[in-house]
């Protein structure tokens, strides 16, 4: 009797919460304080701010395996729904197709590219290695001899180091890329010998070529970096360029008209000096696109990461 | 002497009214947090970054500093007295702490874990403000070679928790580090052992199996041998730590402090492989060896003060360098940008005042602990006395939602059961659940290290001899393993 009182009491409370789910939910499918966590919340913050979008917002975090552990819950219980909407990136692209995921990202709604940030590639300060040419030879020369740092294997800093490869001529399969548990190892490895080279977004490394510790030989942006002088992948003759994107995606099977409102909302927020604010104070750059420009856009890296990896040896 | 003008500078910043008020908060939040399983530092501090939006960098980072501190303080808590660690570091706490409650020293084990982090917080937070950029050179030295090694040295902890039978042990040792490999291959980015199930990816969750396996299968046994009739009240001994206590206490604190802080400074350190080692260390150095496993106060104060020390060193390369080599540590870090800060050498000259405020809160922080948690004792084993079914009964809903409030996933609560079975028909054959949880911590640790020596060095194994430090941790290693047991044969054999 009491069981079934309460279970009752718990059907009740349940429907309650869902009815209240009339705002908008939104899946970050990484651990709380990263960088997926802070685009979410931050953009939503600045929204609200600017008086672009002042409902609630319910955030979930469910961190693991480039977001696709996130995803497939947020597919699961959100598609088809009107206003649910997940942050991803680059990352997730690579993530899918190693895990075998189910998910398939051209069934999802394309809304926002928000953020990008571009990557660096450095070696010791005290290395004999001063230019990205020199490190290509290095690696023409004998690949194994030259491990290289980074983040997770199929990540965007290990596609960038086999995009990198690709366009040398060095086969991407030869190619001695060890994934590092952080950014922080990548940089002592290169410093104490045990890594020749690491790849890294712009921030991780930035300070410590500041403190004489590495030097960084090339960007992977089109253009150079105020602040950053350092030559592009692009200018030493390699034609690679690559960035570690962040972007919204709305729940499969959203409806048209929902999805015309959030993508007019985040074209808002894109203007807005709120969400201006936001990227400098977080050291974030622009790479906005929204629409089915940005569907086309996840289409292209889509092939472009499948290829890597199978050249890498990664997915067959 | 300039850093002891800056500190005394800083102590001017701490010991405003409101400063003190976020580090009381930050000291209080943590030793909840701690308390709970499940829920760490790491988590609490990134759930906070949006209020800091509305306080300055120096009262955040104080009171950041406080729920830091203030969960290693707190994580002990449950260890002791219900033989649920929240987090790793507090796992050898409660192989001795628990024994010590359950003979009614409850009181004893929770004052030497609560003067113990005093003591190591208070040394390792004193080396934090005279010697850090020295240390912090410690993390470009180690390489991966070097980690391996001292992850093959922790592993000799194993040796100590074996219980009675060797093979019992090593069973258990392989469960662990079995489950270890489960979820994503770090070098190849595959799957292993998944089975197609999304929420493998990951891994299985060490608070998930940690939690399981010491209160939940606990739980279960208890259950199932209880007999209301003979249930004899545990006679708790209010008395604190009486001299003796504190004579056996004072050199497992400060050997405990020695070896945590040089490894929390360590990118690949971390506070479990201190806790264990310092663990090892006091057995093998006890003039009491055959009271561990039954209640050995070194084996509380030893790893508890090894915990505190390395999260103190922690602070070291993330305010020297920038570089943050723990999960908290990178939340800390992120809490920095969001202020437009960036850690580093140039940090303690453009913002003195919150580099010195922070480290001199870290001194009135941990007296502010002390002083919450030692009158917090009284109450806490007074838990003790409450009649065993409704005790085990809130801590199996205790443990169960600090792992739901964690997650929010019914796949973890089904890991929970599944191995809180497991762990419960381990305890009715016998078989240690320490070595599991070694096999879980170490075991991927461990992979990690000797897979990224060797593909550096393209396959070469004489790479994993070739520094000094892998040298001497090998050493210490085989003498600590190998030689007792060849003395046991030879002894034999004569």
């Amino acid at each position: 009797m009491f069981l079934k009182t309460f279970l009752t009491a718990g059907t009740v409370v349940a429907s309650i919460g869902t009815m209240a789910a009339a705002d908008v939910s939104v899946m970050l499918p990484a651990n709380p304080g990263g960088g997926w966590d802070g685009t979410g919340r931050q953009a939503f913050a600045a929204m609200n701010e600017a008086g672009i979008y002042t409902e609630g917002v319910n955030f979930t975090n469910t961190g693991g395996a480039g977001g696709t552990i996130g995803l497939a819950e947020f597919q699961n219980s959100q598609s088809d729904k009107p206003d649910a909407l997940a942050v991803f990136g680059a990352i997730t692209v690579g993530s899918i197709m190693l895990n075998s995921s189910p998910i398939d990202l051209s069934t999802y709604t394309p809304i926002a590219r928000l953020t990008a940030e571009h990557l660096v590639i450095a070696v010791d300060a005290k290395s004999e290695i001063q230019t990205l040419q020199e490190l290509v030879d290095a690696m023409k020369a004998d690949p194994g001899a030259v491990p290289v740092g980074g983040g997770s294997a199929g990540g965007v800093d290990h596609i960038a180091l086999a995009l990198l490869a690709q366009s040398a001529g060095v086969p991407v399969a030869d190619v001695n890329y060890i994934p590092q548990a952080s950014g922080a190892e990548t940089v002592t490895g290169i410093v104490n010998g045990t890594l020749k080279a690491g790849i890294s977004g712009i921030s991780e490394f930035q300070q410590f070529q500041d403190q004489g510790r590495i030097r960084i030989l090339g960007l992977t942006a089109a253009e150079r970096r105020p602040g950053l002088d350092v030559p592009t992948f692009k200018e030493a003759g390699y034609d690679v360029e690559i960035a570690n994107w962040r972007g919204i995606l709305g729940a499969p099977g959203m409806p048209a008209e929902n999805a015309a409102e959030w993508i007019a909302r985040f074209d808002q927020l894109n203007e807005s000096e709120q969400w201006k604010k936001v990227l400098e104070t977080q050291g974030w750059d622009a790479f906005y696109l929204s629409g089915p420009p940005f569907g086309e856009f996840i289409a292209a890296e889509n092939t472009r990461i499948g290829t890597v990896l199978k050249d890498a040896g990664l997915v067959q | 002497m300039e850093s002891l003008e800056y500190l005394m500078h800083g102590f001017g910043v701490a010991l405003q009214p409101m400063n003190l008020l976020w580090a009381f908060i930050g000291s209080a939040l943590g030793t909840a947090i701690g308390v709970l399983p499940g829920i760490g530092p790491a988590l609490t501090i990134a759930l906070l970054l949006p209020v800091t939006v509305s306080i300055g960098p120096t009262s955040a980072f104080i009171m950041f500093a406080g729920v830091f501190y203030g969960a290693m303080y707190g994580g002990s808590t449950t260890s002791i007295l219900i033989n649920t660690p929240g987090e790793a570091g507090s796992m050898m706490t409660a192989l001795e702490g628990n024994r010590m409650a359950r003979r009614g020293r409850g009181a004893a084990a929770l004052a030497t874990a609560a003067i113990g982090s005093f003591v190591a917080g208070t040394l390792a937070t004193f080396a934090l403000t005279f010697v850090a950029p020295f240390v912090a050179e410690l993390a470009f030295v180690f390489k991966p070679a070097d980690y391996f090694a001292l992850i093959v040295l922790a592993f000799c902890s194993v040796a100590v928790v074996m219980g009675n039978s060797r093979t019992r042990g090593l069973i258990s040792l392989f469960l662990g580090l079995g489950m270890g490999v489960i979820g994503i291959d770090n070098m190849t980015g595959q799957p292993r052992l998944t089975f197609g199930q999304a929420e493998l990816l990951n891994g299985v969750e060490l608070t998930v199996v940690l939690v399981s396996l010491f209160a939940i299968g606990e739980i279960l046994f208890v259950v199932s041998r209880y007999d209301p009739g003979k249930e004899a009240p545990l006679v708790v001994s209010g008395k604190w730590m009486t001299k003796q206590d504190f004579s056996r206490s004072w050199r497992p604190w400060l050997r405990g402090t020695a070896i945590g802080f040089p490894m929390g400074t360590l990118p690949g350190g971390g506070s479990e492989i201190p806790t264990m080692l310092s663990y090892t260390l006091e057995r093998k150095l006890s003039k009491h060896p055959e009271e561990f496993g039954h209640g050995a106060i070194e084996g509380v104060a030893g790893p508890e003060a090894a915990n505190n020390a390395a999260a103190a060193g922690v602070l070291v390369p993330l305010l020297t360098l920038g570089l943050p080599t723990s999960a908290t540590a990178a939340v800390l870090l992120a809490a920095f940008q969001n202020y437009g800060l960036q850690p580093g050498p140039n940090l303690f000259t453009s913002n003195a005042d919150l580099v010195w405020g922070l480290i001199a809160s870290l001194y009135i922080g941990n007296i502010m602990l002390l002083v919450l948690n030692l009158p917090l004792i009284g109450m806490w084993v007074k838990l003790l006395s409450v009649p065993k079914p409704q005790l085990y009964a809130g801590i199996l809903i205790f443990a169960l939602i600090g792992i739901w409030g964690v997650s929010g996933s019914e796949f973890d609560l089904m890991v929970m059961v599944l191995v809180g079975v497991a762990g419960y028909v381990m305890r009715v054959y016998d078989f240690p659940i320490a070595p599991v949880l070694i096999g879980l911590i170490l075991g991927p640790m461990a992979e990690y290290q000797l897979r990224t020596a060797l593909t550096a060095a393209q396959g070469n194994p004489a790479t994993l001899i070739e520094t000094p430090i892998s040298i001497t941790f090998l050493t210490v290693a085989a003498l600590v393993f190998i030689v007792p047991m060849l003395v046991k044969r030879l002894r034999q054999r004569g």
